[in-house]
């Protein structure tokens, strides 16, 4: 890797969609604008983005079942230690898997069958602790305006990097804080003023139907507790965002911490890790962000094989988790001290990126 | 009484120009549409641009009756135009087909 230091003439950015960074994209045409594609022939790519039930029924199953399982172990052994493992296991596929769940089914790309995708998709959101409807807006704004300072609301680790708010995310909590705040407006029927930049008028009722039934499931699950004296529905339902949340910032921060903003590249803005099979039936192949950015419409599936056909236009992926993170967590440190440097990926030598000119047009260099 | 409006028919492309379940794009000056043919080997066309975000449908997907776009996954069936839900809200125009000596020609007000 290489880094770019840009620290001596470095401004504080505002990563809000309602501040002057979101005009300045608009005037430097980094919003809406046209991305990087990797060469890739029509014939191969309808091959690839073909949409199929089978591999997602069988990875649902398989999902579904393991949590039945790790549940049921971990209620017959309520009580004692020999519970802490099938918690851990169904804390780990309730509150981190399903964020690789919602992701795919809200692309509606896991299953060919769309209420398929949709009724994991509705499943999964409540397990990550996300609004269904202003989720699915929130992230068709951010694969539009990918890390584009003042119009992705997902930029995941704003710089400089909130190091305590990352720490305790890996118990999910200042998630959970988030959404219980966009809770409570949205039941009363109000979006914050970022939300209506991309939630159009016609979807806002959808948001506060969601929200005040997700607000009554968690109120019925804490009812449920308090009159049977124990925290043990709340262990299965709710809880597990928490105590299982913790591979979702693993998984979440290698996706484009540390890398460029504002470039209209995804190769440089976003990851490619080799992950072991465990990690990609969690992750479901979002290992291959480069990939899934570039090409959103390729279902997980065949993402393996989308990286094998565009590999040599771009970075060299990373060998592991331990090598992305061995290059993430220096980079966020040092983001702390200087927010203006950030990693630049090498991109193969007979390629060169898209980049931002400086009088704000979108040039190749 | 509503006025007729006539109907001016420019030749898109070879009709075998398309796969069968597939769709390309026609630029015609400065408009720009997706002429789709169907798994059961019928000829439709639409406005070229998704109505979210003006991408180019042509790069999209097409399943059954349904076009997707290659950017956002939005959904219409491209034989009526109705968009499909989030994150497309407005249907697409569409416009008269007919196929005459191989080729593919459409219908423009």
């Amino acid at each position: 890797m290489t880094a770019q230091d840009f620290s001596a003439d470095y401004q504080k950015r505002d990563y809000s969609l309602v501040g002057f960074e979101t005009q300045r994209a608009i005037e430097r045409g980094l919003a809406t604008a046209q991305w990087y594609q990797c060469p890739i022939g029509r014939k191969e790519l309808k091959e690839l983005m073909r949409r199929s039930d089978g591999p997602a029924l069988r990875d649902a199953a398989i999902w579904f079942g393991a949590l039945a399982l790790s549940g049921l172990g971990g209620w017959y052994f309520w009580g004692t230690w020999a519970c802490v493992p099938f918690f851990l296991v169904y804390g780990v596929l309730y509150g981190s898997a399903s964020d690789s769940r919602w992701h795919e089914c809200g692309h509606r790309t896991a299953f060919k069958t769309t209420w398929m995708n949709d009724v994991v998709y509705a499943i999964a959101c409540f397990m990550i602790l996300r609004e269904p409807t202003v989720w699915r807006w929130s992230h068709t704004r951010h694969h539009t305006d990918t890390i584009i300072v003042g119009r992705d609301p997902e930029i995941a680790v704003p710089r400089p990097p909130d190091i305590l708010g990352l720490v305790l995310n890996i118990f999910a909590l200042k998630s959970a804080w988030s959404l219980a705040k966009k809770l409570a407006l949205h039941v009363q029927g109000k979006l914050d003023p970022e939300e209506a930049t991309f939630i159009p008028e016609m979807e806002r009722p959808k948001v506060f139907r969601e929200a005040r039934i997700m607000t009554a499931i968690f109120l019925g699950v804490a009812l449920w507790c308090v009159a049977i004296g124990s925290i043990l529905p709340a262990m299965f339902i709710g809880l597990p965002s928490i105590y299982g949340g913790f591979m979702t910032i693993f998984f979440g921060l290698t996706q484009h911490a540390g890398l460029d903003e504002d470039v209209l590249d995804h190769r440089l803005n976003s990851r490619t890790i080799y992950m072991n099979p465990v990690f990609r039936f969690l992750y479901l192949n979002m290992n291959y962000h480069v990939e899934h950015h570039m090409f959103p419409m390729v279902p997980y599936h065949a993402l393996p094989r989308l990286h094998a056909a565009i590999k040599d236009d771009c970075p060299t992926p990373y060998a592991s988790c331990w090598d992305a993170y061995k290059e993430i967590i220096p980079a966020l440190l040092r983001q702390r001290r200087e927010p203006g440097w950030y990693v630049k990926r090498q991109l193969p030598s007979h390629v060169a990126p898209l980049d931002v000119g400086a009088a704000g047009t979108v040039a190749a260099e | 009484m509503p006025t007729a409006i006539a109907t001016r028919w420019i030749e898109a492309c070879a009709a075998d120009e398309i796969d069968e379940e597939d769709v390309i794009r026609f630029d015609e000056g400065d408009r720009t549409f997706a002429i789709y043919r169907s798994p059961d080997d019928t000829y439709f066309a639409t406005d070229g641009l998704c109505t979210h975000e003006k991408v180019h449908l042509a790069d999209g997907l097409v399943m059954d009756n349904i076009i997707e776009c290659p950017k956002h996954n939005g959904r219409f069936d491209y034989t009526t135009g109705k968009a499909k839900g989030a994150p497309v809200c407005v249907d697409l125009k569409t416009y008269p087909v007919r196929v005459e000596g191989g080729k593919v020609l459409i219908g423009l007000d």
